[in-house]
This record gives structure tokens, C-alpha cells and sequence, in this order.
């Protein structure tokens, strides 16, 4: 166990079937880590089951079969409220096509996760959320309406947000696959200082073979397995 | 749960859509206003529609009815017990009119906790006579004061007052219908013969009217020891006795034990108006059945809209399930929302609804036959109130909750792959 203590997530024999519109097995038999501070981008064909993946590993998706362990501990079978916590309190999300609550201003929805864990009074959590978006130096955006900013700057809100809790892990299906190759970099940056200074890691799906080669590891699926979980194309 | 974060979400998704809330809030409002406000007017005329009969009315009115005996003396020789006996043309047994030992009757009813008066009436017929004009009539003798407290007189004497009836016992108030016919008014004198053939003179201090015109056209009031005098009698001489009770729910029970006791005829105000009672019945039937559909067609306005929010907010409902809300919450934030449209909804429906009742309450309505009416009669029972904000509250909920619990299920996986 203390072994396994310093992995923040571990896949143990995952399957998962599709049964709409026929009986399909998406991911076969996956076993794979993540450390702590490691910055890891998952990579392959579309349809090769990666997005489904992600979204057991977020604890979204309960429907399969195999073990999961978020910071050591099981999380597979627990109940829905209990996986909400997990996710509240333990995960930061970011999606290609940024899910901000449009009516809300960018700093309410940096707040929301953070006020719904209730651990910090609001003036702590406003502190905190102000704090994030000047660190992806977006701080003056905080009062504009999430639904009146540009793309990049979305993505970068959506990164705050997941950050807001302090978690353990970052996913993102594909963080930059909506954006341009500036605003690319500009995402990737902060994630690899996030992840150097914070010792936070990260779960990235990408398709962007550029974004990924610039990650500590890449583990390449086909069809449903793992076909390669190497350094690096570049560095080896 | 964390109640200021899931209210906040609401607050903001509904200022957001001003409009749709804005909508959806006036369905209750219009709902709740409307119900108040027909309930208030409906019930305003049903209470006066009863008044009219009811609140005149004796509970139970005591008086020898005169009938036949209903034993008659063969059937009490021991001789023809045995056998088949007819009496042909059976008339009724002469009987007093008056009740026997009406006073010590009287004081042991007013002793009785379940009576709250007794009145003490002579009943009888006369003719009113102007020139060589006889016309048919009814005199009540009654103490004038206690039926304005027990039976409101006073709302149907249109002009002069009971009270100067009281303090004369020459006077009479005579019906307004009697007073047409012979041209009379108020300070004439008219002249009435008893049935026995007296004749007195009696001063008019006021013109009854009771909107029913078989009544207005015959009957008048006078004291009670005027009556007697007309009759010849004395002060033992009590035709009627009229109770009223604390509660009418009483009257029946009460009439029979009366009349088996006092061997005595007893009319409880049931038996002698069951037909209206049923009127009565029907007629709130018809105000509660509108009102609720009423009621019913602003919940499934709500209903509606809130379906169409939570497919709209799709996407918001998956990213807060991503981010660690669970199904719960999501499902208390439409539920809020769903009563917060009701509250608010509801509320200004209460204050629409009494408006609308204090402007009919307003609004002029004069009819011949009810003198007292002025405007439309409109039942402000603080009820209907209650009732209005408890249903708007139990029927946004209802409305709420189907589409809440649609949006507790929603699969968070389901959203994101399909975008």
C-alpha cells in the first residue's frame, strides 16, 4: 500500500461495454498510474475509446467493470453522492468545449465548486478565485458575464475553476482542441507550470500530437487498449 | 446541502430568463388572484342567499300545530282493543293556540347552554283597514329588540328603526307591501281589527321589507303585549317560541327531544329548509370545482416552462454534476425555482386577488328585494387566502418536481459526448 500511497490514480482491469445499438466492448482489460506531478496525455484514433475512459475516470461514468483508486482509496461501487464529493473535492475538470454556466459572472463560476464543498467562508473563496485568475492572468474578466468572452480566455476560466478546490488530479478532454495554436501553447503553458509548481497532476486527451509530445508521459490507445504507455515520442 | 449556493443558482438562472420567470410567476398569480377573488364574490352571495332565508329563520320554532288526535277514544276502550275500528271523517281536536306554560318553558331554554335566545311571539291574523278597504294580514307580536339581536331585523326595515317600536306599544311596523297598497308612511296611523272584532288604532314607526313579497304584502310587527291586547289575552299568551342556537348543526336533535318533552310541536330550520341547504351545497360545490381548475391550469403552466428550462440547461446541469453537485442538489435547484415562481407568484396573486374582491365589494347592486344591499356582497374569509398561498405553494411544487427529478437523472457522460 505505501507503494501504491504516492500514485493519485490507478486503473486496475477496466472494461467497459456499449450495449445501445449492440452489445460493444469499448475498453478492454486497462491497467495503467498516474503519479503525483506527472503530467500525462492520452492519445489515439477517434473512437478508440479515450473520451470513454476519461469519463470513468472522472467518476462520471459507473457503468463498468474493474477497480479504480483515487488516491489510494477505491472509489469504484461508491454511491452518487459520494462520487460528487470525490469529484467536488478531489478532481478539477476542463473540457474542449469549456462548459462555463453562461448567466453566471466568470468569478461566480470560478466560486461554485468551492462554495458548493463549503469548506471557506465567500470572502475566502472570492480571495482564492481572484487569486487563480490572476494567475492565468485573466483577473479582469472577473465580473464579465461567462458567456461574453473569447474561447482561449473560457478555457483559461475553466481552468481556475478546476483548480478552485486544491485537487488532486486535472482531467481534460481535449483543453486546446477548440482553440487556435496561440491559445494552444498559451493553455499547455499553464498547465506544465501548474503542474511543476503545484506538484499537480494531470490527465490530459488529446489529439494534438504537438501538445502531447511536450507531456512527461503518453499513453497511446487503440481500439480499446493500451498500446504503448512510453516517454515521449520526441525523447526517445 | 448547502442551501445559499443552490438558491443563489437559482436566483441567477431565474433573473436570467426575466421574461419566462416573469411568465410563468403571472400563471399563479392570475391562478391565485382569480380564485380569491371568485371564491370571496361566490361565497359573498351564497352567505347572503342563506341570509336571506336562514338568518331569519328560527332554529327551531316551537307552536301547537293543529291536527287531528292521533288516538282516537274508541281505540282506548279495552272492549274494542281486540277489534277493527273506523272513524270516518276525523276533524282536527279544538286545541289551544297558545303553549301551555310558555313562560316557565321560556326561562328553562334561556338556562340552556346550547341556546343563545329565545324570542316569545304571538302570531296573529287582522285586517288592516283603510275606508271601506279590509285587507288580510298578520301581526307578530314579538320583543322587537332581541329579534334585531338574534335574527337582524334591523337589515330589513328600510325606514324608521326598531327601536322606537320598542319604546311604544301603541306603534306598529308595518310591511312595506301593506303600506303601498293603502298609500301609508311613516307617522300615519292605521287601523287594525282583531280577529275578535276590536279595532286599534296603531301609530306606523316603520316600513318592513323583507324581499319576499307574499311576506311584505301581510305582515307587520308589533310589541309583544300590543299583540296580546289585540288578542284579548293576557301576558301568558305566547303563541310561538323561536330559539336560536349556538350551533344549527344542533337544531335537529334538540327539536325532538323538545317535542317529545313538552309534547309540543318543534321545527328545526333543517327540516324546514333541506331543499335549500342543498342549493347551498351545490353552489360551493361549483366555486371550489372552478377555482381548482383554475388552480390546476397555472400549475401545469408552470409545469410546462420549467420542462422546457431544464432542457434548455442541459449543458449547465451536466458541468454542475461534473464539478461535484450531485443529483440532489440539481434536482433542489429546479424544485427552488419551482417554488420561487410559486411564492412570488402566489403573494401577488393574494394582493390581485384582494383588490379585485374589494373593487366588486365596490361595485353598486340595488335590487327591490333586498333593501339593505348597496353594492355587491363579497366574503373576505382570511381562508381563501390560505388556502390560495398553500396551493400555490403544494402545486409549483408539484409542477417543479417532475422536471427536477428528470434533470437528477440526467447523465452528466451524455451531455459532454454528444456536444
Amino acid at each position: 500500500m505505501s507503494i501504491e500511497k504516492q500514485y493519485i490514480l490507478e486503473a486496475r482491469a477496466i472494461n467497459k461495454y456499449f450495449t445501445e445499438p449492440v452489445r460493444f466492448h469499448v475498453l478492454k482489460d486497462l491497467n495503467f498510474k498516474v503519479k503525483k506531478g506527472e503530467f500525462v496525455s492520452i492519445m489515439g484514433k477517434s473512437g478508440c475509446g479515450k473520451s470513454t475512459l476519461l469519463y470513468i475516470l472522472s467518476t462520471m461514468d459507473t457503468q463498468y467493470e474493474g477497480e479504480l483508486y483515487l488516491n489510494g482509496s477505491l472509489v469504484t461501487g461508491k454511491p452518487g453522492k459520494e462520487l460528487a464529493y470525490v469529484r467536488n473535492a478531489e478532481i478539477g475538470f476542463v473540457f474542449q468545449f469549456h462548459y462555463l454556466l453562461p448567466e453566471f459572472s466568470v468569478l461566480e463560476n470560478v466560486m461554485l465548486p468551492a462554495k458548493k464543498l463549503g469548506l471557506k467562508n465567500t470572502e475566502q473563496i472570492r480571495e482564492d478565485a481572484i487569486e487563480n485568475l490572476s494567475l492565468l492572468g485573466i483577473e479582469h474578466l472577473a465580473t464579465q458575464r461567462a458567456s461574453r468572452i473569447s474561447g482561449g480566455e473560457k478555457q483559461r476560466v475553466a481552468i481556475a475553476r478546476a483548480l478552485i478546490n486544491e485537487p488532486s488530479i486535472i482531467m481534460g478532454d481535449e483543453p486546446t482542441g477548440n482553440l487556435d495554436s496561440h491559445n494552444s501553447n498559451v493553455v499547455f503553458d499553464i498547465l506544465k507550470e501548474l503542474c511543476q509548481e503545484k506538484q499537480l497532476s494531470l490527465l490530459v486527451v488529446t489529439h494534438d500530437l504537438d501538445f502531447a509530445n511536450k507531456t512527461d508521459r503518453i499513453i497511446e490507445m487503440a481500439d480499446g487498449m493500451i498500446i504503448n504507455q512510453s516517454l515521449p515520442f520526441s525523447t526517445e | 446541502m448547502n442551501w445559499s449556493v443552490i438558491l443563489g443558482i437559482s436566483k441567477t438562472h431565474l433573473l436570467s430568463r426575466k421574461k419566462q420567470s416573469a411568465i410563468a410567476a403571472l400563471g399563479v398569480t392570475f391562478g391565485i388572484g382569480t380564485f380569491i377573488t371568485l371564491a370571496s364574490f361566490m361565497t359573498g352571495l351564497n352567505g347572503l342567499l342563506d341570509g336571506l332565508i336562514l338568518n331569519r329563520t328560527p332554529h327551531i320554532r316551537l307552536y301547537n300545530e293543529i291536527a287531528p288526535s292521533e288516538q282516537q277514544p274508541v281505540e282506548l276502550l279495552d272492549e274494542f282493543s281486540e277489534s277493527f275500528n273506523l272513524v270516518r271523517s276525523v276533524k282536527p281536536k279544538r286545541s289551544l293556540q297558545r303553549i301551555h306554560n310558555a313562560l316557565p318553558i321560556m326561562n328553562q331554554l334561556k338556562n340552556d347552554p346550547r341556546v343563545r335566545g329565545v324570542i316569545p311571539q304571538v302570531q296573529s291574523s287582522v285586517h288592516y283597514l283603510a275606508g271601506s278597504i279590509h285587507l288580510n294580514g298578520i301581526v307578530n307580536g314579538t320583543n322587537v329588540l332581541d329579534e334585531v339581536r338574534l335574527f337582524n331585523l334591523n337589515d330589513y326595515i328600510v325606514e324608521g328603526s326598531a327601536s322606537s317600536l320598542a319604546r311604544n306599544i301603541n306603534a306598529i311596523i308595518l310591511g312595506a307591501g301593506v303600506a303601498d297598497k293603502l298609500s301609508l308612511k311613516i307617522g300615519d296611523r292605521i287601523q287594525i281589527r282583531s280577529s275578535n272584532g276590536a279595532i286599534f288604532p296603531l301609530k306606523i314607526v316603520g316600513l318592513y321589507q323583507s324581499g319576499l313579497a307574499d311576506i311584505d304584502n301581510v305582515q307587520s310587527y308589533v310589541n309583544l303585549s300590543t299583540a296580546q291586547r289585540l288578542q284579548g289575552e293576557g301576558k301568558h299568551y305566547i303563541t310561538d317560541l323561536n330559539l336560536k342556537l349556538y350551533d344549527i348543526e344542533e337544531a335537529p336533535g334538540m327539536a325532538s327531544a323538545l317535542s317529545e318533552s313538552l309534547d309540543i310541536t318543534a321545527l328545526d330550520i333543517k327540516t324546514a329548509n333541506a331543499q335549500f341547504e342543498a342549493g347551498t351545497d351545490i353552489r360551493n360545490l361549483i366555486t371550489y370545482a372552478v377555482s381548482i381548475t383554475l388552480l390546476i391550469v397555472a400549475g401545469f403552466g408552470i409545469y410546462n416552462i420549467l420542462n422546457m428550462m431544464i432542457y434548455e440547461k442541459m449543458n449547465d446541469i451536466a458541468i454542475l454534476k461534473a464539478t461535484g453537485f450531485s443529483g440532489n442538489d440539481v434536482k433542489y435547484i429546479f424544485i427552488s425555482q419551482a417554488m420561487l415562481i410559486g411564492i412570488i407568484g402566489g403573494a401577488l396573486g393574494l394582493l390581485i386577488g384582494s383588490g379585485l374582491a374589494h373593487l366588486i365589494d365596490q361595485v353598486p347592486f340595488e335590487v327591490d328585494a333586498l333593501p339593505t344591499l348597496k353594492t355587491f356582497p363579497v366574503n373576505h374569509d382570511p381562508n381563501f387566502y390560505l388556502i390560495g398561498i398553500i396551493f400555490a405553494l403544494f402545486a409549483t411544487f408539484f409542477a417543479g418536481y417532475l422536471p427536477a427529478s428528470k434533470a437528477r437523472k440526467i447523465d452528466p457522460v451524455d451531455i459532454i459526448r454528444g456536444q
